[in-house]
């Protein structure tokens, strides 16, 4: 197994390209446990560390820029604000030390579907900035996951970051799994509102052979938040509409049964996530609404 | 070369929060928290655990295991393994060098290799000995094995099916006389009184049938260890195992020399709790330390380690009690049927535990028992921390409180109205002759106060995940969460039953050295974790009046300890040391009446001690200090000591004197049930013990907190899953095999009784399993009480709260 440790982006595109098959390694809290157990073996390990562009953020005025090896430690501690969904994400990653190393572009990279980010970045509606030395592009977070752990990027491309839309309401992310910390996800659902545009938008996890959106719940939300003047009166929402929500969620689930859970209980558990999570991020969209208006 | 550091005596005493009984007048004697040796270096991990071992020129071992379950070998090729370089070796069955190729706790069923046959997934096939890990890792994974498959036994219908394939063809152990099918292991039954004529006097009677999941010991240093081959062609083997003694026994005949050749040290320890009761790699780095002339090193990895070791029986109870309207207990009837998978391992000991304990801390005059431990191709199950009690006590007390809601009565009240006592006769026959305070435990945990209500709102800002079901997953902030409250109590025994030979030995050393007393306590017990090292000093310093106490490194250089298990090396080991020192101090006063005894008659006519250095009276005469008794002059002995004999119990009717002692828990459990997810967070779980005397009171209280969170992880999350249609483990990782972490982890307040048992050292009893039994059935009553559910089965997983 080659080692390669390019010193700059360009370089680490020029090997990428030369050797398609390196697996790239940040955090390496993926890759290590892979090789660990020998589950891979990659011919060549593409070490971006040297990289510092990489474990970078951005905040302008839209969107943040996020490297793809901000450590998820660092995402809770500053981009709170900014990225609420994804900050309370990374509060589930497993322990501190792994949250000290992971990042986000790992969990892209990897694309499975129990990664904790997947959610926060669905819900979103991020774009992922991908380059090689053919070029640069930006792929829709809907049009990443392709596959069981396979996403839309060719082989001789590197993640070079998340270009995550600025919240402009709130946000959650709920994840269950059967211990109260350090757990891989049984399931998880994520969601966000946006004011702006009138829309929510969900994400869930480990309930279908990729990471999806609950969209059919998202247009019966929007249509039905519309449709009663919920935005501009703040009203609360009626229990029938966070029913048919929650409903909705369940049904985007294609889920299996396995040792972490059946397929049924994850069905079940998206639908309370689902419903829970909505109100939260409702009540929080009407306690700033009414503080809005008081002032 | 790095080995275990040699623990050096505590000097730094410091008390527990709990209010017990100080010791004696020495410093740092029995009854004070002294510190643990080990504890800083555990802690900033610099504890130099058997996995750190290395020597110069070393190669690694590696095991190949078995992918199926039960399977005829028709062939195995080793060329290409043999072929790679760096490989020193590739060992089969066919290469064992003498005619015993099996070992066993008690039945010699465990091939060292697989032999033709693999009864088990994981089962051990083939050895590599390499220059580097990886290397003997890829050679063994070019080993070609081909394999036909067998059908699987897998539960106990297909065992014992009149058809039924044999795990083990030709049995010939002591136990194939009883059993009803070559596919049990043993059976235990135990009749007492009369449960037909006693049913008709019950007005009401409840039945259950429970599931006990299989749990891992999931200690935190994998199975590891070094074996050197020596000059005189016998092999140094350094290893983290329970008990050096019955590794040594069934290790030297298949290695074919002779016990003295084979001469073994205890490396640093990451746990047990049962399983190191069994061999792992002992005999494997052996041969391929001995084949090779090489020292050779293995380290199992966590994936190897599930198969590396046996776990907690997973079982089936079948129970039926009956009681009076006014609460007392007239029958019991049950029917135990524990999962022992391919090999015997400690099978037959915990039928025994299971069938004798099975009635609880009750009275029950008649009763029905049988046990059985089946052959199966599930893992092989063994030794953990409860032994067969923890299942039982499962049972029983879901039992209870079925009873006592049945009858409309307190759960506690209930207990105590059947608690039994001094005096109380086991269903076996023999009398419990020490203190059972089982009434007064639970009345002390019901007396606690209860944690106060939604505590996640205490923060003001927002609800407090992390004292909510889900926790840091963020899942309720308050929603569907219900509180349950739940009771258990349990009875274990203490040290090894059923007429088996438990002894233990300590040799004591006292001389001078740079003009202070010194004591030195040689003993091969097994320091696991549990404390054995600081008590053991105490235990010198009290005796001998000495301040200095130097712990031997345990090895087969000195007699057998016995095991690290059954709670008894504090009261076995502990006992022996006591002993030994006592004889260490009679020959010292000896000394110091030959020279000194003319000049002072107390001498020859009070009772003397040893205190701070010097000869006392008993009425604080100092007679000489020890440094002039003793000048150069050194003391050593090594002395064997034994507890009160037991007996076997019957065979039919399984009566018999089995047990040495009993140990008493109960626990209190408030848990908080999220009943729309599932999720279950475990808010307090109160304990109350009888420990007879805490001779170090910090580790009685970690012991009791580190037994009660092992019951808690049965209780709501450990479970090796093993699939029914391949008999495969399919969560052999701790991705998937959940231990609680420090935030499933409740505030534990102990509450910590010192009812003297006359007949154990100092009127200690054994404490670390029964804290273990208690905690899984009161955390199921508090969730059975939050949410209405029966809850059969531990643990308890979110599918069975949701009904999905």
């Amino acid at each position: 197994m080659d080692f390669l440790r390019p010193a700059s982006w360009e370089e680490a595109l020029a090997a990428k390209a030369e050797h398609p098959t390196a697996v790239p390694i940040a955090g390496g809290t993926d890759v290590m446990v892979e090789i660990n157990f020998d589950h891979r073996r990659p011919e060549y390990l593409l070490d971006l560390n040297r990289i510092g562009d990489l474990s970078e953020w951005e905040v302008g005025e839209k969107t943040v820029r996020l490297g793809a090896s901000v450590s998820y430690t660092k995402i809770m501690e500053n981009l709170r604000a900014e990225l609420p969904g994804l900050a309370l994400a990374s509060h589930t990653v497993a322990s501190p030390q792994i949250r000290n190393r992971g990042g986000v572009g790992g969990n892209l990279g990897t694309a499975s579907p129990a990664g904790d980010a997947h959610p926060a970045l669905l819900a979103s509606g991020c774009e992922v900035e991908v380059e090689s030395l053919r070029g640069r592009r930006m792929i829709p977070i809907d049009d990443f996951y392709v596959g069981v752990k396979r996403n839309a990027m060719e082989p001789d491309e590197l993640i070079r970051s998340v270009h995550l839309p600025k919240a402009d309401g709130p946000q959650q992310f709920s994840k269950v799994g059967t211990r109260n910390a350090m757990v891989i996800a049984v399931c998880a659902f994520g969601i966000a509102l946006h004011p702006e545009t009138r829309t929510v938008r969900t994400g869930i996890g480990s309930a279908a052979p990729t990471p999806v959106r609950a969209k059919e719940a998202e247009d019966f939300l929007a249509a039905a938040l519309d449709e009663g003047g919920f935005w501009e009166s703040g009203s609360p929402i009626p229990p029938s509409v966070a029913k048919q929500f929650a409903q909705l969620a369940s049904g985007a689930c294609n889920p299996i049964d396995d040792v972490r859970g059946s397929a049924k209980y994850r069905r079940h558990a998206v639908g309370i996530m689902a419903r829970r999570t909505l109100g939260w991020t409702w009540e929080s969209y009407r306690g700033n609404e009414r503080s809005a208006q008081c002032a | 070369m790095a080995g275990t550091p040699t623990p050096r005596a505590a000097t730094a005493p410091a008390r527990t929060p709990t209010n017990l009984t100080q010791g004696g007048k020495t410093k740092a004697g029995i009854g004070e928290s002294t510190l643990r040796p080990d504890g800083t270096l555990k802690v900033t991990g610099e504890f130099a655990y058997s996995s750190d071992m290395w020597h110069e020129d070393m190669l690694w071992g590696q095991t190949l295991r078995s992918t199926v379950a039960h399977a005829e070998i028709r062939s195995i090729d080793t060329s290409q393994a043999l072929a790679t370089p760096g490989v020193y070796a590739v060992l089969t069955y066919d290469d064992l060098p003498t005619e015993m190729k099996n070992y066993g706790l008690e039945i010699q069923d465990t091939p060292v290799l697989a032999h033709k046959k693999v009864r088990h997934h994981g089962e051990p096939v083939a050895l590599v000995a390499a220059d580097h890990p990886e290397t003997a890792r890829r050679a063994a994974a070019k080993i070609k094995i081909e394999y036909v498959e067998l059908p699987l036994i897998t539960d106990e219908a297909s065992a014992t099916a009149p058809d039924a394939i044999l795990v083990h063809e030709g049995r010939d152990d002591h136990h194939i006389g009883h059993v009803a099918h070559p596919n049990i292991v043993h059976r235990q039954p135990i009749i007492r009184g009369n449960v037909a004529e006693a049913r008709k006097r019950a007005d009401v009677i409840v039945e259950g049938e429970y599931t006990f999941g299989m749990q891992d010991q999931a200690f935190l240093g994998p199975e590891s260890g070094l074996a050197v081959p020596s000059e005189d062609g016998g092999v140094e083997l350094y290893v983290a195992t329970q008990w050096l003694h019955s590794d040594l026994r069934q290790i030297a005949p298949v290695l074919g020399l002779p016990e003295e050749k084979v001469r073994m040290t205890l490396s640093g320890v990451g746990g047990a709790f049962g399983g190191r009761e069994d061999l792992s790699m002992q005999i494997h780095a052996c041969l391929l330390a001995l084949r090779t002339g090489k020292p050779v090193k293995i380290v199992y990895n966590r994936f190897e380690s599930f198969f590396g070791h046996v776990h907690r029986h997973p079982a089936k109870l079948y129970y039926e009690h009956g009681a009076t309207k006014d609460g007392k207990l007239t029958h019991m009837k049950c029917r135990i049927v524990l999962d022992g998978g391919a090999y015997a391992s400690a099978s037959p000991a915990v039928v025994g535990n299971a069938s004798s304990l099975s009635v609880g801390p009750y009275v029950i005059d008649d009763v029905d028992i049988e046990a059985i431990a089946l052959y199966t191709n599930n893992p092989p199950c063994g030794a953990m921390r409860g032994f067969g009690a923890v299942q039982a006590c499962f049972a029983y007390e879901a039992q209870m409180d079925k009873l006592a809601a049945k009858l409309g009565i307190d759960p506690v009240e209930f207990r105590q109205m059947n608690a039994m006592e001094q005096g109380t006769i086991m269903p076996t026959g023999q009398p419990v002759d020490s203190p059972a305070p089982v009434a007064e435990l639970l009345r002390r945990i019901k007396a606690m106060p209860l944690p106060p209500e939604q505590q996640w709102l205490a923060a003001g800002e927002g609800a407090d995940v992390r004292a909510l079901p889900g926790g840091l997953s963020n899942t309720t902030h308050g929603e569907g969460v219900v509180r349950g409250i739940g009771y258990a109590v349990g009875i274990k025994n203490v040290g090894f039953s059923e007429g088996f030979d438990d002894y233990s030995t300590a040799k004591v050393r006292m001389e001078v050295i740079n003009g202070e007393p010194v004591a030195t306590v040689h003993t091969a017990m097994a320091e696991v974790g549990q404390g054995g090292v600081t008590v053991h000093a105490q235990i010198a310093r009290t005796e001998l009046g000495v301040t200095q106490v130097t712990i031997h490194p345990a090895d087969t250089q000195v007699g057998s300890a016995g095991s690290t298990s059954a709670s008894r090396q504090t009261y076995v080991t502990g006992g022996a040391v006591k002993n030994t020192c006592e004889h260490v101090r009679e020959a010292v006063l000896e000394i110091g009446r030959r020279k000194f005894g003319s000049y002072h008659p107390a001498w020859a006519t009070a009772e003397l001690l040893l205190e701070g250095g010097k000869v006392v009276t008993d009425g604080g005469e100092v007679l000489a200090d020890l440094v002039d008794v003793l000048e150069s002059e050194a003391v050593e002995l090594e002395l064997e000591w034994r507890h009160r004999p037991t007996e076997a119990f019957d065979l039919h009717t399984g009566q018999g004197n089995g047990h040495v002692q009993y140990s008493f828990a109960a626990h209190r459990a408030v848990v908080e049930v999220d009943t729309e997810l599932g999720l279950v967070k475990v808010i307090e779980l109160a304990c109350a013990q009888d420990v007879g005397k805490a001779l170090n009171p910090l580790s009685v209280v970690g012991q009791i907190q580190g037994g009660t969170t092992q019951g808690l992880g049965v209780a709501v999350m450990e479970e090796i899953i093993v699939d029914p249609k391949t008999a495969k483990v399919r969560n052999p990782s701790f991705t998937d095999y959940l231990i609680p972490t420090i935030l499933d982890t409740p505030t534990i307040p102990v509450d910590v009784l010192e009812l003297a048992d006359e007949h154990a050292p100092y009127g200690l009893r054994g404490i670390g399993e029964a804290p273990t039994l208690s905690s899984t059935p009161a955390v199921l009553a508090a969730i059975r009480n939050a949410t209405g559910l029966e809850l059969n089965k531990t643990p308890v997983r979110p599918e069975h709260l949701t009904g999905t």
